[in-house]
């Protein structure tokens, strides 16, 4: 097997006498959130029985026309301001001409030439520091249907209802040089857009996908190897997985002297491979050409200036202001920022209560329940406002941390309001100085043996009068008092 | 009273207002009238004994207000009609039933008409002489075995032979102009943009325009005012300000400066022809316009621009005809095989032709030789229309290079019948208005017809210079009814 080495992000390919860098570009295809399609005003929902969101435009039905769906392209927009992207005043509806049974004019309505968004960046927060990738352009263009081959053995069916639904297609410059920059890139760009509300990047419903370019060279070189795209993976971890194949892939063959050839490949998610779809020649010639049922698209200033007024504040912002205003380190912040749900979540809790606290307890405690049961923060069993009450009830010193634990347990079946955990389990912490000194008398009084190893200097015996008292208080004693009082004791 | 069938739509609505005929009277004449004219295959598809019901509608609760209260019209079978077969000439749709209507014939019902049925016309409106419909020839009621022109060949067809009072067409390259001027009858190409293409069978979207076709003038605008309004449904749809057509109609139209273009004084153009313009000329005169010489410079390359656009259009726009969705399907063993039996069964010559054509000019590494080329010189045709516009108010031409032909007399030769189109697509090219007006015959007595072209969206001042000299010119259509027996 082939060594991989990992230094910094950089993912390199050894061989004998050659380093291997990879160039990696993609071509996300992220679904527009809205309530109808790109040219028509059918719903554009998921999930609905096949064939039930389809109008006579998304159908091709003779004389029907498109027209052209303003929301969606405000969404655009908004997306190409979220990547600090150039607007273009005025884009082009291109006709991308191909037959096939899920298509059906015969042709998607996409831009080529002129598309709405240009050049823009993406920052990824990456291990060792921050890395810029760069965006080549976003364009609109129309989603085809479904083709469902394992219904019938004999037929293919067709369903519709994905048909015409607006995607933004965002092409990256060919910046990323390894998987981990690509999971980062992928995470990034879905949370803008969810900052933003213009895609939900759910990849299970396919409204996120991409078309993976990987090239590689000799590391320290400048010119581009030739490239192969593999098409249409849905999954994170499908396209590290095909990157590392398909790197694997081309290193392989340059070493045996073979050259590359650019083509258009499909990964085996089953096998872990990529495996050639169509060669360069026989690559689809898609007659573009303006669609002549559409003017060319412009948006005025006062148009882009009312977005750019509803923009929220994104990531790298919010990021920046929760380390001024909270002094979280970089690493809590890019943590709490990531989704937007999640910023929320915290933004309640500290309102009311500790920043420290809250950052631990929702990056540790929270996150792990969440993770273990698979739920969004959203759907969180525990609410902000009760998460901040719990910190407060640490904070002022009501429980100790080790209670709050059993108490965050509790509230998770109900979100109980965590005050009246403590009042009617009795969870209170008790400190007060005159019933601790009582408890630790008793445990003097009762190890009197242990109090005289202790005395000649076996200070190790500290930690058991500890236990014994907090045992003896259920649990309840403030452990810090405990100890204070101990110490004077002994 | 002159018979039913043989009056003006403006005769038809003043005595229906009157009432002095119904509405099922009128509606009976057409349908017995086109019964007996089966032999001239005007129309694909009748809808007779709908349309006797809904005259009977009509009557029992009249309302005058409506602009055509009552009339019968048959259509050009590339209208989309609810419920009622839609083929477009195309043996592809030969079996397709839209359930909605195109918003130029909604416009029409909502103003009170009838459908009578649908007409022939060239496959997806591809040609010049109605011989490439899957429905076969329609004959001309001028003379035997002579096209009506194309690709509204039906429409003005049934039109000359009193078979519809009006009718409408579409015009992509001359579809309007050309039949109309080959039959003896008026038919209007209108700006792009005044009409709705919302549920009209594609060939060319951006040339591409429906318009009214009638036995005068005034029938024409009135029929203007009724169809063209603006519609959301369309992109390319234009919110200008219409006028009455009708109401505002004058034949006064003193001091109207008329372009007379030096360039569409082509080579081996009939003398019949050259004469037919000059008489127009003096007409244009006599009604007290000017006469102004102009040049279009880059009219000869209209043509070719013409069929390198319209073709790559149309390979377009058709391919949603392949037999997964809706019309005709041919078994075929897989995908593309079905494909491939469905679209060469189910498409003729004419439309292969310039599907071919078409996916030609958009291939890569032609595209630019070809359709971005021919892209300019629609540009610099619509530059010298402009140009022409700061000296003149209109422009005259004859609409056609010749008169009508015989059948089967020009079908394999492609290039002599695009010839046809020489004077009618520098206007869609344009995107500009233009009437077709019959203005003489010729030594066989088949009519001509001279065309008026117009600034955009001023429909009013070319239909008023047509309704002027129409009075001077004083054409009667010649129709003897050689087809009934």
């Amino acid at each position: 097997m082939d060594k991989v080495n990992k230094i910094n992000t950089d993912f390199l390919i050894s061989r004998e006498k050659n380093i291997y860098e990879v160039i990696i570009g993609l071509e996300v295809h992220a679904q527009v959130t809205s309530n109808s399609k790109l040219f028509s005003s059918s719903s554009a929902k998921f999930g609905a029985e096949p064939n039930t969101q389809v109008s006579l435009v998304d159908a091709a039905f003779p004389g029907m026309l498109p027209v052209i769906n303003e929301f969606c392209v405000k969404q655009a927009i908004k997306t190409g301001i979220g990547l600090k992207a150039q607007i273009n005043k005025r884009s082009v509806f291109d006709r991308k001409n191909y037959f096939y049974a899920d298509l059906p004019q015969g042709y998607q309505i996409s831009q080529f030439k002129h598309p709405i968004v240009g050049e823009g960046t993406v920052v990824l927060d990456m291990p060792n520091g921050q890395k810029e990738v760069g965006i080549e352009r976003l364009h609109l263009e129309q989603d085809a249907g479904k083709s469902i081959h394992d219904i019938d053995p004999q037929h293919t069916m067709v369903d519709l209802n994905r048909s015409g639904v607006a995607l933004m297609e965002i092409v990256s410059k060919p910046d990323l040089r390894s998987p981990d920059e690509v999971n980062v890139y992928i995470k990034k760009l879905r949370s803008i857009m969810r900052y933003l509300g213009t895609c939900d990047g759910n990849m299970q419903e396919g409204s996120l996908r991409a078309d993976v370019n990987v090239s590689v060279r000799i590391k320290g070189t400048d010119k581009l190897g030739t490239r192969c795209e593999i098409k249409n993976v849905n999954s994170i971890k499908f396209m590290q997985m095909a990157i590392n194949y398909e790197a694997n892939r081309q290193v392989d063959l340059i070493e045996e002297g073979k050259s590359i050839a650019q083509e258009t490949r499909l990964f085996d998610t089953k096998k872990n491979e990529t495996r050639s779809m169509r060669s360069k020649e026989d690559a689809h010639d898609y007659r573009y050409f303006p669609d002549p049922d559409l003017l060319p698209l412009e948006v005025s200033d006062d148009f882009v200036e009312k977005i750019k007024s509803e923009i929220p504040e994104l990531p790298d912002e919010k990021k920046k202001r929760f380390i001024e205003k909270f002094k979280l380190s970089p690493y809590e912040a890019t943590i709490l920022v990531s989704d937007i749900e999640t910023s929320k979540y915290f933004e309640e809790v500290v309102e009311n209560s500790d920043v420290k606290l809250a950052t631990n307890w929702i990056t540790g405690e929270l996150f792990a329940v969440l993770n273990s049961k698979n739920l969004e923060i959203s759907e969180s069993p525990i609410s902000s406002k009760n998460l901040s009450k719990l910190i407060n009830l640490i904070k002022d010193g009501t429980i100790s941390g080790k209670i709050a634990k059993t108490i965050f347990e509790l509230m998770m079946d109900s979100d109980k309001d965590p005050q009246k955990i403590v009042e009617e389990k009795g969870l209170k912490q008790e400190s007060d100085p005159k019933a601790l000194e009582a408890l630790i008398d008793k445990v003097i009084v009762d190890n009197p043996d242990k109090v005289k190893e202790y005395k000649s200097g076996k200070e190790k015996l500290f930690g058991f009068f500890v236990g014994q008292a907090m045992k003896d208080s259920n649990g309840k004693a403030n452990p810090q008092l405990l100890n204070d009082i101990l110490k004077k004791k002994l | 009273m002159t018979e039913i069938t043989s009056q003006s739509l403006t005769e038809l609505i003043k005595n229906i207002k009157e009432k002095k005929i119904s509405s099922e009277e009128i509606t009976k004449s057409f349908v017995v009238r086109s019964e007996k004219s089966k032999s001239l295959n005007s129309y694909i598809t009748e809808d007779f004994s709908s349309a006797l019901k809904k005259a009977k509608i009509f009557d029992a609760k009249p309302n005058f207000d409506l602009k055509l209260p009552g009339i019968p019209i048959a259509v050009k079978d590339l209208f989309c009609t609810n419920g009622l077969k839609t083929t477009a000439g195309s043996k592809i749709l030969n079996n397709f039933v839209p359930t909605y209507e195109s918003t130029v014939t909604q416009n029409i019902w909502n103003e009170g008409a009838i459908l009578l049925g649908k007409l022939n016309c060239d496959e997806f409106a591809m040609g010049s002489s109605n011989e490439t419909s899957f429905f076969g020839n329609v004959q001309n009621p001028i003379d035997k075995d002579l096209v009506p022109g194309g690709s509204s060949g039906g429409s003005a067809s049934a039109l000359a032979a009193n078979l519809t009072p009006i009718t409408i067409g579409t015009d992509t390259g001359g579809s309007i102009r050309q039949p109309a001027s080959f039959t003896g009858t008026v038919g209007l190409k209108p700006t792009y943009g005044s009409c709705s293409r919302y549920g009209i069978v594609a060939f060319a979207s951006s040339l591409d325009q429906a318009g009214p076709m009638s036995k005068n003038v005034k029938d024409c605008a009135l029929l203007q005012e009724v169809i063209s309004t603006y519609d959301i449904k369309d992109s390319t749809s234009i919110d200008f300000k219409r006028k009455n057509y009708f109401k505002e109609l004058t034949k006064n139209i003193k001091g109207k400066k008329i372009g007379i273009p030096k360039e569409y004084r082509v080579d081996g153009m009939p003398n019949i022809i050259e004469e037919l313009w000059t008489n127009g000329i003096e007409y244009a005169k006599n009604c007290g316009a000017e006469i102004v010489d102009i040049s279009l410079p880059h009219t000869g390359y209209a043509l070719p621009a013409y069929y390198i656009v319209a073709p790559a259009e149309a390979s377009s726009n058709l391919a949603r005809y392949d037999g997964v969705k809706y019309g005709f399907r041919s078994k075929g063993e897989n995908l593309i095989d079905m494909y491939e039996k469905t679209r060469s069964e189910g498409f003729g010559d004419e439309v292969q032709r310039r599907i071919m054509i078409g996916t030609y000019v958009l291939s890569s590494g032609y595209y630019d030789a070809y359709y971005l080329k021919a892209q300019k010189v629609r540009k610099l045709i619509k530059n010298d229309f402009d140009e022409a516009y700061k000296k003149v108010d209109a422009i005259l031409t004859p609409s056609t290079p010749s008169s009508a032909f015989k059948i089967g007399e020009k079908t394999n030769d492609p290039v002599s019948m695009y010839l046809n189109d020489i004077f009618t697509v520098p206007v869609n090219l344009s995107g500009l208005p233009a009437i077709s007006i019959p203005a003489g015959v010729d030594a066989k007595g088949y009519p001509l017809g001279l065309q008026i072209i117009g600034k955009a969206f001023d429909e009013q001042n070319i239909l008023n210079i047509a309704y002027a000299m129409e009075e001077k010119i004083n054409f009667k259509n010649k129709i003897t009814d050689w087809w009934i027996k």
